[in-house]
């Protein structure tokens, strides 16, 4: 049945920390267009991203948030604000008072009235009252008092409740750290439509919308081009995705007119199905979402429909991701070329395997050769027979807790500049300490998730 | 009836996702008649063998009939995953493209509806296959 009222228009300008910068342009422009409510979204926190913001902060207590926060927002935070825009994005990573208190900042540089800006909090698990409760959830696991003193944070996903709320509560800007990726879509959703928060079929629409979304120009041709197979035209100015929602959490998506890049059923199932696990079952704060039934519609050029997305009630735990320092990661690369290049990669690569016998097992790749779909073990590099290839870049890498031992590694591959095979030239080396991660689940009524509504300074 | 032997990626496309030290990755059929073939013949038993050398503890196949389209699971295949692999592409990204070499038989009959060049009759030499 056709609904009476005007769609929820939800526009997508980041996929990740590091995105284009420029995309939100036009973005904006085609929402403003358009007319009628719209949010726009940035999706800027990838699963190490938020572990690495909060290594920033210890450094300096005002940032940990979106590094690329002025360049995403100010070209189109004075068009959203004049145009009822607004906007909802996790770039507040570990430090979302921060980052408020930046674009309160940016406002007022842009000569702007002062935006009402509610900040997402809760998320941090990793406090001390929260230990036990950590701990509990990790279980046991073989080192956790390791994993309790090398801690860099603990961030559980939340939901769109407490995005809605503060939609609801009259928010220009809603600044989270760690929520589900789709609940950035849904927190709009609901605080737009009213539905209730048992909803589950809407929000489960909602929310595969929200997925498609999330990682901005995935689903309009970017990660998708394949030169013969998939072609796509406009590459270099890929349109970003807006998802066009009707009451019932149905959604069409499209994107701006005018910019490069394609939507078609192709471009939307890969999407769909992007680190989905299982299909009748997607997991996410806010409802178990069904798309095993799901449809695709092409409706026209750039504009496809979703049907058939059901629902679930939502789990009764909630994911936490708890990040370590542990260890280091040392590597180094040494190119070969010209005649007999890869018998002279080969054999510096074993020239490193004596060399840092404390360092094994040390990967070893021959990029021009076989670099990526191997395994770290090497049963792939070995089983390719030796060949003639004339261009091979050799790259080592390996872990070890201890950093004296780590920066052996790339020592030992600057050194065969004079005392490896002939004409080894490029050398680039590396030495960073590794993040590890574990996963555990909370119940969620530990993790009081609430929004505050910045004061005016 | 004659049938010819195609690379799945005339067939099909894909994409890789990744969550900690798990791999999914999308097969989508290029056209629905082609879809009772990948059924048939892109099994789990044949995805774990083109991943042997990644040591899948599990595979898992899930069918969405609707879409024309498959999501293989694949458990503990990228080396402890994006912060403990070695990898360059320690989120394993590039793996689609290593399904998708996976050779299927098509009949003849359903050519017109395979993707890319006819001159890629012949299965390509896979030099990354383990013996």
């Amino acid at each position: 049945m056709p609904s009476v009222t005007a769609p929820l228009r939800i526009g997508c300008a980041a996929g990740f920390s590091g995105d284009r910068t420029d995309a939100a342009s036009p973005v904006v422009d085609a929402l403003v267009a358009a007319g009628g409510p719209s949010f726009l979204i940035f999706e800027t926190l990838a699963e190490r991203t938020l572990a690495l913001a909060q290594l920033v902060r210890r450094t300096d207590p005002e940032h940990g948030y979106e590094p690329l926060l002025d360049e995403l927002l100010r070209p189109v935070l004075a068009c959203c604000l004049a145009n009822r825009i607004r906007i909802v994005s996790n770039f507040g990573a570990a430090n979302p008072r921060g980052a408020a208190r930046r674009i309160a900042a940016l406002a007022v540089e842009l000569g702007l009235a002062a935006p009402r800006i509610a900040v997402v909090e809760g998320d941090d698990v990793g406090a001390a009252v929260q230990r036990p409760l950590l701990r509990d959830a990790l279980g046991a696991s073989a080192d956790l008092d390791g994993v309790m003193e090398t801690m860099v944070c603990a961030n559980a996903y939340l939901g769109a409740d407490a995005i809605a709320d503060a939609l609801v509560a009259g928010a220009d800007i809603v600044v989270t750290g760690r929520v589900a990726d789709p609940s950035l879509t849904v927190g709009p959703a609901l605080a737009h439509f009213g539905w209730r928060r048992d909803d589950w079929d809407r929000i489960a629409r909602a929310t595969m919308a929200g997925h498609l979304l999330e990682c901005g120009a995935q689903v309009t041709g970017g990660y998708y081009a394949d030169p013969g197979y998939k072609d796509v035209a406009g590459m270099a100015t890929l349109g970003y995705p807006i998802a066009e929602l009707d009451a019932e959490g149905h959604c069409t998506l499209t994107k701006p007119a005018g910019t490069g890049g394609t939507i078609d059923v192709h471009t939307v199932k890969e999407q769909l199905l992007y680190e989905v696990h299982d299909p009748a079952a997607y997991l996410t704060p806010d409802v178990v979402a069904d798309l095993s039934e799901a449809r695709v519609v092409e409706l026209g050029p750039d504009r496809v429909r979703i049907e058939g997305v059901r629902g679930h009630p939502r789990p009764a735990t909630l994911k936490v991701n708890v990040f370590c320092e542990q260890g280091w990661l040392a590597e180094g690369e040494i190119s070969y070329a010209g005649p007999r290049a890869e018998a002279r990669a080969r054999l510096a690569a074993q020239v490193l395997r004596e060399r840092l016998a404390a360092l094994a097992p040390l990967r070893v790749d021959l990029i021009g050769v076989a670099s990526i779909l191997g395994d770290d073990g090497g049963a792939w590099l070995s089983a390719q027979p030796r060949g003639d290839a004339r261009d091979v870049r050799l790259r080592v890498a390996a872990l070890h807790d201890d950093k004296s031992i780590a920066e052996r590694l790339p020592r030992e591959v600057t050194a065969l500049y004079t005392c490896g095979p002939a004409g080894g030239g490029g050398v680039r080396t590396g030495l960073r300490q590794r993040l590890s991660t574990r996963s555990c689940f909370i119940p969620r009524d530990r993790v009081p998730a609430r929004f505050a509504m910045m004061e005016v300074a | 009836m004659t049938s010819r032997t195609v690379p799945l990626y005339r067939a099909a496309h894909g994409r890789t996702g990744d969550k900690g030290n798990r791999s999914n990755i999308s097969v989508i059929a290029w056209h629905p008649a082609l879809w009772p073939i990948l059924v048939e013949q892109v099994s789990e038993a044949r995805v774990a063998g083109q991943f042997a050398h990644r040591r899948p503890s599990r595979v898992t196949r899930y069918l969405l009939p609707n879409l024309q389209a498959m999501n293989f699971v694949l458990d503990d295949v990228l080396d402890g995953g994006v912060n403990d692999a070695l990898n360059l592409d320690s989120h394993g990204k590039a793996l689609a493209f290593l399904l998708l070499d996976l050779p299927i038989t098509v009949p003849e009959t359903l050519r017109q509806h395979l993707a890319g060049a006819d001159a890629t009759d012949l299965l390509p030499a896979e030099p990354w296959r383990l013996a």
